[in-house]
C-alpha cells in the first residue's frame, strides 16, 4: 500500500492531526457548555486518560500495519501519533494534579505510595518521558543505535498504562479488559516475531 | 401519592433549587414561629411534605439533577449514568417487603401498608460514596427503628439485614455477574435503630426516582453511600452478622460496618478528602461523615481500623 506523495503529505497527516486533536477539543468545549454531567472534572481526567492510552495503543499498531499493508508510509504517521499519546497523559495527569489534589504535593507523593493504580501509573508516564523529549530528529540522529533500544520503553510503559487502568476499576473489568486484550495482541505479534526470527537465525548458524 | 411512577415526572415538573430552598425557609420559618396552625393552603401543603429536623445539615442541597443522574446502582450498569439511563425498566407498582427472621410480625407487606403509619419527614443529609464524591440530599422518609419497632424483633434479633429486588427481567445489570445478587446489606440493630438511620421514601418532596432506589430504601449518612441499599424487597432480623455485597465481592478494600473515616484510606481513592459534588475544590472528609455527636458512642472501643 502506498498513497500518493502530496495525498499522504497534505490530506492524510492532517487529518489524522485534527482526529487526535478533536477529543481534547471535545472535552474543553463540552466542560465550558456544562455538558460532561454531575462530575465534569472526573469526566475530564478519566477522558483524557482514555485518550491517552487509546493513542498510545494506536501508536503500538504502526509497525505491525506497516508490515501488514506493505505500507512503509505509515512509519512517518508514528511520531505524531506517539507524540498525541504523551499530550493526553500528560493532561491526563496535569488533571489528577490540579483537580484531583490542588497540587497538594504531601497528598499527592502519599497518593502515590498508597494507591497502587496512582504508582504504576506515574511510573508509566516517568517511562514515556524520555521518548517524548527523544523525538526529534536531532535526537534520533545524535542516538543512533540507542534511539531504538531507549524506545522499547514504550512496551513496559503501554503494559503499566493498562494496569493503571485495570486496578483503577472497582469491579466492572470489561473496559480493562478489551485495552489488556488489545495491548496482549500487539505485544504477543512482536514477541511472536522475535522468537521466530532468533530461531531462524541459529537455525541459520548451525547449517 | 405515595408510589407515583417516577417517569410521569416531566423536568418541567420538577421544583427548580431556588424555589424550593424558599420553601424550606418558608417551612422552617412557620414552625419556628409557630403559625403553622394558621389556615393557609402552603402551609397545610408545606407540613404535608415534611417538617424540618433538627437532624438537617443547613448546608446547601446538590442539585436535584446531580443527584439524579450521578449514581451508582449497579443492577442497572455500572456507569454513572446508567441507572438513570436504565432504571425506568423497574416496576414499582405494585411492591411488596418481605419481613422475616427473628420477629414477632413476619410477613409479606405490601409498600402502602408499610408506609401508612409512618410520618414522612425530610432529612437533609450529607451523603459520601466510597470512590470519594459527596453530596448534601434533602431526603424523605421516616425512621428506619419505627418500622423495626413496629415488626417487634426477639431478643435473638441483633442485626437487620436488607436485601434488594432480584428482577433481572427489570433490572438489567443483574444478567451479569458483576456482584452476587442480589444486592444485600446489613446494619448492627443498635445503628439501625439510630435515630438518623432512615428508609428514604423520596428527594426534594418527590417521590424516590428508580435510580435512586425507588420506592423503599436505607440511608445511613454515616456510613459510606454503599451501605444505603436501594429498592428494598427483603428485610431479615439475624443473630449473627450478615455478609454484605461489597465485603463479599472485595473484603480486603470494603467491610460491614464502612463509617465515613478520613484515617483509613482505601486503595483505590483517599478517603480524607472528598468532591462535593457541584464545587470546584475538594473537601476534607469528617469522621463519621460529620455524624460523630450522634454516632460515635456506637463505636466506642472498637479499633476502627480493623472494623473499617
Amino acid at each position: 500500500m502506498q498513497l500518493p506523495e502530496p495525498y499522504f503529505t497534505r490530506v492524510f497527516k492532517p487529518v489524522l492531526f485534527i482526529l487526535l486533536l478533536s477529543p481534547a477539543l471535545y472535552y474543553g468545549v463540552a466542560f465550558w457548555q456544562d455538558q460532561l454531567g454531575a462530575n465534569p472534572l472526573e469526566a475530564i481526567i478519566r477522558g483524557l486518560g482514555d485518550w491517552g492510552l487509546r493513542i498510545l495503543l494506536i501508536t503500538l499498531l504502526v509497525s505491525p500495519l506497516r508490515r501488514v499493508l506493505n505500507w512503509p508510509q505509515v512509519l512517518r504517521t508514528r511520531r505524531m501519533l506517539g507524540l498525541f499519546a504523551y499530550f493526553y497523559v500528560v493532561l491526563h495527569l496535569l488533571g489528577y494534579l490540579w483537580f484531583d489534589q490542588f497540587f497538594d504535593w504531601e497528598e499527592i507523593w502519599f497518593d502515590i505510595l498508597e494507591r497502587p493504580f496512582i504508582t504504576v501509573g506515574m511510573i508509566a508516564f516517568v517511562l514515556l518521558t524520555p521518548l517524548a523529549i527523544t523525538s526529534t530528529k536531532g535526537m534520533i540522529r545524535r542516538l543512533g543505535k540507542k534511539w531504538k533500544h531507549l524506545h522499547t520503553l514504550i512496551y513496559p510503559a503501554s503494559i503499566l498504562a493498562v494496569l493503571h487502568f485495570w486496578w483503577m476499576v472497582k469491579l466492572d473489568k470489561r473496559e480493562p479488559l478489551i485495552y489488556a486484550f488489545i495491548l496482549a495482541i500487539l505485544l504477543g505479534e512482536r514477541l511472536f516475531r522475535k522468537v521466530r526470527s532468533t530461531k531462524r537465525y541459529t537455525s541459520l548458524r548451525r547449517h | 401519592m405515595l408510589i407515583l411512577k417516577s417517569n410521569d415526572i416531566k423536568s418541567s415538573e420538577i421544583t427548580d433549587y431556588d424555589v424550593y430552598q424558599d420553601r424550606r425557609r418558608f417551612m422552617k420559618n412557620a414552625a419556628g414561629i409557630g403559625i403553622a396552625g394558621v389556615s393557609g393552603l402552603p402551609i397545610v401543603e408545606a407540613l404535608a411534605k415534611g417538617t424540618a429536623s433538627p437532624y438537617s445539615t443547613s448546608e446547601k442541597p446538590t442539585e436535584y439533577e446531580a443527584i439524579t443522574e450521578y449514581c451508582n446502582f449497579y443492577e442497572f450498569g455500572t456507569g454513572k449514568s446508567d441507572p438513570a439511563k436504565n432504571a425506568h425498566s423497574l416496576v414499582t407498582s405494585p411492591w411488596n417487603v418481605v419481613v422475616e427472621g427473628e420477629c414477632e410480625k413476619p410477613g409479606k407487606y405490601s409498600l402502602e401498608d408499610l408506609l401508612k403509619p409512618m410520618n414522612i419527614e425530610e432529612r437533609v443529609y450529607r451523603f459520601r460514596c466510597v470512590e470519594g464524591w459527596s453530596m448534601v440530599i434533602p431526603w424523605m422518609g421516616f425512621q428506619l427503628s419505627d418500622l423495626i419497632k413496629r415488626m417487634q424483633p426477639t431478643s435473638k434479633a441483633k442485626y437487620v439485614y436488607f436485601e434488594t429486588l432480584l428482577d433481572p427481567e427489570h433490572m438489567p445489570g443483574q444478567k451479569r455477574a458483576v456482584l452476587d445478587w442480589p444486592y444485600v446489606e446489613g446494619l448492627r440493630m443498635d445503628e439501625a435503630m439510630n435515630p438518623l438511620t432512615l428508609m428514604g421514601t423520596g428527594i426534594y418532596g418527590k417521590d424516590l426516582l428508580n435510580q435512586n432506589g425507588a420506592p423503599l430504601r436505607l440511608v445511613v449518612p454515616w456510613k459510606y453511600g454503599f451501605k444505603s441499599i436501594k429498592s428494598i424487597a427483603r428485610i431479615r432480623f439475624l443473630e449473627t452478622q450478615p455478609v454484605n455485597s461489597w465485603q463479599k465481592a472485595n473484603k480486603h478494600e470494603y467491610g460491614f460496618f464502612s463509617n465515613v473515616n478520613p484515617n483509613v484510606s482505601h486503595p483505590r481513592w483517599s478517603q480524607r478528602k472528598e468532591r462535593r459534588i457541584g464545587q470546584f475544590r475538594k473537601i476534607k472528609t469528617q469522621m463519621f461523615n460529620g455524624y460523630g455527636e450522634q454516632v460515635a458512642s456506637l463505636y466506642s472501643g472498637m479499633d476502627l481500623k480493623k472494623y473499617f
